[in-house]
């Protein structure tokens, strides 16, 4: 119990080293995550791609899926999702990557954003 | 890394005169006015490029919807007047898809096309009572409302915003009555998010 809390207070250090988010609580990241749920679900593809492997995965890169010309040029230009590239694209997906299909205003709150990178990270591995 | 830059059409989007002339063609969609609709230039449809992908998003995730209430009607473990509920819920998320992909038409996109139920992989192995049918649609329904709410500040078109919301009030009368068939508290807070 107490390594797994180390591991999980070791991984909330790291969103907050690369994105300068407060930490984050993953059962608030997982409410949060309520608001995807019209395109998205962890582990199989719907109107936008799969959760699962999400960190460490180069954008556009989900097999099969149809992704925008932008998201498969972001990913060939070398975007690669990680806690900085997520906090930026949840904040404001279609200014992060204009013409990506996730017509979404974004996460604008900084908390809001840390939970649910919080959440994800635990979900998605 | 810095932010991604994938030259678009975001500068077109901003345009003033484009946005006047759109929203014309938009209102004309939304009245039914094919003919006036049709009657707008090309600047004028180009100008909608990112609405139509916002619209062709939304549509995908109506089409979806439709899937998921159908699997629910036919799966035997909705009574009446639960069934009833998801076979009128299912009519207006078909209302809703026929009405965007007539506006992705129109604006110059192509609409995404339906997949079939099957496609979409439902975890139809967790479905095993009425309940969880119940609760799969609300779930369904809360990120439905969620999306149009994120989906109506990008719009460049006001009049299409305003359909969105339409449509999002729509979604979030689902989703309540879902609550409260469910036995919870039917609207559990005084925003939705």
């Amino acid at each position: 119990m107490l390594v797994a809390g180390l591991a999980a207070l070791g991984s909330l250090a790291v969103v907050m080293a690369a994105t300068g988010l407060p930490a984050g609580d993953t059962a608030r990241g997982e409410r949060i995550y309520d608001r995807c749920l019209a395109c998205h679900a962890i582990d199989r593809d719907r109107t936008g791609p799969r959760h699962a492997k999400l960190f460490g995965r180069r954008a556009g890169s989900v097999p099969g899926f149809p992704y925008s010309p932008a998201m498969k040029r972001a990913g060939e230009a070398g975007l690669v999702w990680n806690d900085n590239t997520l906090d930026q694209f949840i904040e404001n997906p279609t200014g992060f990557i204009p013409g990506t299909r996730m017509g979404y205003a974004g996460v604008k709150d900084p908390q809001e954003r840390a939970d649910l990178l919080a959440y994800l990270k635990q979900a998605t591995q | 890394m810095s932010k991604v830059i994938v030259p678009a059409f975001t500068l077109a989007r901003r345009s003033f005169i484009s946005h006047t002339m759109l929203s014309a063609t938009a209102i004309a969609l939304l009245a039914g006015k094919e003919a006036l609709a049709a009657s707008n230039d090309s600047s004028a449809q180009n100008a909608g490029t990112g609405d139509v992908e916002i619209l062709n998003t939304a549509l995908g995730a109506e089409q979806e919807a439709i899937a998921a209430y159908q699997l629910g009607a036919e799966s035997g473990l909705l009574k009446k007047p639960a069934r009833d509920l998801a076979v009128t819920f299912q009519g207006h998320h078909k209302a809703h898809a026929d009405l965007l992909a007539k506006t992705v038409k129109k604006l110059g996109g192509a609409p995404v096309e339906a997949k079939t139920v099957a496609q979409y992989h439902f975890p139809a192995d967790k479905l095993k009572t009425g309940t969880d049918v119940l609760r799969f649609a609300a779930m369904l329904e809360k990120g439905a409302v969620a999306a149009y709410l994120g989906a109506i500040p990008l719009f460049a078109n006001r009049d299409l915003a305003k359909a969105a919301g339409s449509i999002l009030g729509d979604e979030a009368m689902h989703w309540a009555v879902l609550r409260q068939a469910l036995g919870e508290a039917p609207v559990p807070d005084a925003f939705v998010s």
